[in-house]
């Protein structure tokens, strides 16, 4: 499903992804995990198109889009969250689902001026399908508040929220569970494994291991800007690469 | 008598030009400091080729469209430039405009401006005609505001408001971000020219003092006063301050001070405009109330 090809980005003199190989076929869910700075969000930025390749190449479906701009990556059906929450403060969370959803009749100005009926039979399918994801994130109370007065959990149940609402093929998620309670994590899990059963496939950058090794059924573990390991999570831990990579090389003499 | 119909024709023109720009700093959050460039380009576009004896119907939809095509053009390079410097862009802009009505003299006449500019036959002349123009302003203000509230009422609005809040997110979900701004600058300076045409034919002498910053804040005041990204906050913005600047007239000022008032009242739009800035970013009129009446819908 998708296919990286030799990936470099540079920053400078710092390589932040170096010639990273990789092959996500198009069921389960996918972990990326590795120390900070190891190059994971770059390489999501890579593949949403947020930045350019120095080197490399990155086929979705067999269709090269490491040269295209990142609104048509997802209207390809790839869809990302960040790293940090980036709700749309100011809009109610209603709007901040009903925004989600991609290639939007009613964003075309011909559509909105001589075919209304196209546009609000769009908008009553997006509002059905809005109320289905608010309940299901319990949201439903707070439809019209607007995002930036959500707590930080609702927030990030919310950019989940816009994620089911632009139903791609391929979500990446950049750490779904930083700082929220354990409560919201097994929602989360949840949800994860509901969309797997959907047959979306899911890519996640992730630091909560008992959580990867609960949800993910292959792991790529970088450091450095490299792909060390990839295999099932289990035999990631007990890997001595992985180890090193993350606690620090120990010297066998000592 | 005819002093009423003078305020409620400059206040519906007014309402025009502060809805045109409301479309890009309240929706799509583009600071577009040079609004006044595309009211002055639809106002001598109209008035030249109706001098040039074109039916004034034709003449304000060529200002119209003008203003737009001078609109689409700018995007492509200020659209380059993000935040504080796209404004900085617009500003610059609005002053090669006024620079050009200037000096431009085989066009323009320069600074001596075009006197005589027609109306409408059936408008007339003098006192009298000035009911009648009102209602052909306030024809041409409720067609605007009916065409604006079915574009703000639509997705292509909210798409535009994903943008003001955050472009990646916008992008990361499909939106065009450049495209939308694009179509919206267009929009927005159309209907900036479509004000300024319809004023031109009002007062029928322009000349290129009458588009200078002044203008631009005193509209920018209109639009952040009534409440930015909301369908009526321009409306009352543009109602508020026309009405207060106008009614300045009716103060008992000595004609001796006459000289000092117009540089105070600039200097008290500035101040409100500060103090609205700092007090109450969101106006009179705040966002959120008009969100909660669609989301209900």
């Amino acid at each position: 499903m998708l296919r990286l090809k030799n990936v470099t980005k540079r920053f400078g003199g710092v390589v932040a992804v170096s010639g990273v190989s990789l092959e996500l076929n198009s069921r389960g869910i996918s972990g990326l995990v590795g120390p900070n700075g190891s190059g994971k969000t770059t390489l999501f930025h890579l593949i949403t198109g947020f930045y350019q390749l120095d080197f490399g190449e990155i086929y979705y479906n067999n269709m090269r889009i490491d040269l295209l701009s990142p609104y048509l990556i997802s209207r390809l059906g790839v869809t990302r969250t960040f790293q940090q929450t980036r709700v749309l403060g100011s809009m109610t969370t209603l709007d901040n689902l009903l925004s989600s959803i991609p290639n939007q009749a009613g964003e075309g100005l011909c559509n909105v001026f001589f075919k209304p009926s196209k546009v609000n039979s769009e908008e009553a399918e997006g509002l059905a399908k809005a109320k289905k994801v608010l309940e299901m994130l319990e949201l439903d109370k707070m439809a019209t508040t607007p995002a930036g007065q959500l707590s930080y959990g609702q927030q990030r149940l919310l950019e989940l929220g816009r994620v089911l609402m632009a139903d791609p093929d391929l979500v990446l998620l950049d750490e779904p569970t930083a700082g929220i309670n354990p409560t919201l994590v097994r929602r989360m899990a949840n949800i994860l494994l509901q969309l797997r059963d959907e047959g979306k496939k899911v890519f996640l950058i992730e630091h909560n291991m008992p959580f990867v090794s609960g949800v993910c059924s292959e792991v790529f573990v970088m450091d450095a800007g490299k792909i060390i390991f990839h295999g099932d999570p289990e035999t990631a831990k007990s890997n001595r690469q992985v180890i090193d990579a993350y606690l620090g090389r120990v010297d066998d003499a000592a | 008598m005819g002093y009423i119909f003078h305020i409620i024709i400059t206040t519906l023109i007014y309402i025009i030009f502060a809805v045109s720009l409301d479309l890009e700093l309240g929706f799509a959050g583009l600071y577009n400091f040079g609004q006044v460039a595309f009211f002055g380009i639809g106002a001598y576009t109209s008035a030249l080729m109706s001098l040039a004896g074109i039916p004034i119907g034709i003449t304000m939809a060529c200002g119209m469209l003008t203003a737009g095509l001078a609109g689409f053009l700018l995007s492509f390079p200020a659209l380059r430039l993000t935040g504080d410097y796209f404004g900085v862009a617009t500003l610059v802009f609005a002053e090669m405009v006024r620079v050009f009505f200037v000096n431009e003299e085989w066009l323009t006449r320069g600074p001596m401006g075009l006197p005589g500019i027609p109306r409408p036959i059936w408008i007339g002349e003098g006192i009298g005609s000035l009911p009648r123009f009102a209602v052909f302003a306030g024809i041409i203000a409720l067609a605007t505001l009916f065409f604006v509230r079915r574009l703000i009422s639509s997705p292509f609005s909210r798409a535009l408001k994903v943008i003001r809040e955050d472009e990646y997110v916008a992008q990361a979900f499909g939106k065009n971000v450049f495209s939308l701004k694009l179509r919206t600058i267009t929009i927005g300076s159309a209907l900036a020219g479509l004000a300024g045409s319809l004023w031109a034919h009002y007062v029928t002498f322009i000349s290129p003092s009458d588009f200078t910053l002044n203008e631009t804040i005193l509209v920018l005041l209109c639009v952040v006063l009534g409440g930015k990204g909301t369908s009526w906050g321009p409306v009352l913005g543009a109602l508020i301050v026309m009405l207060t600047s106008e009614s300045v007239r009716f103060l008992p000022i000595p004609a001796e001070m006459g000289r000092i008032v117009a540089p105070l009242q600039g200097m008290a739009y500035g101040c409100v405009l500060m103090i609205i800035m700092m007090k109450r970013p969101q106006g009179i009129i705040p966002e959120h109330r008009i969100r909660r009446e669609n989301a209900q819908a």
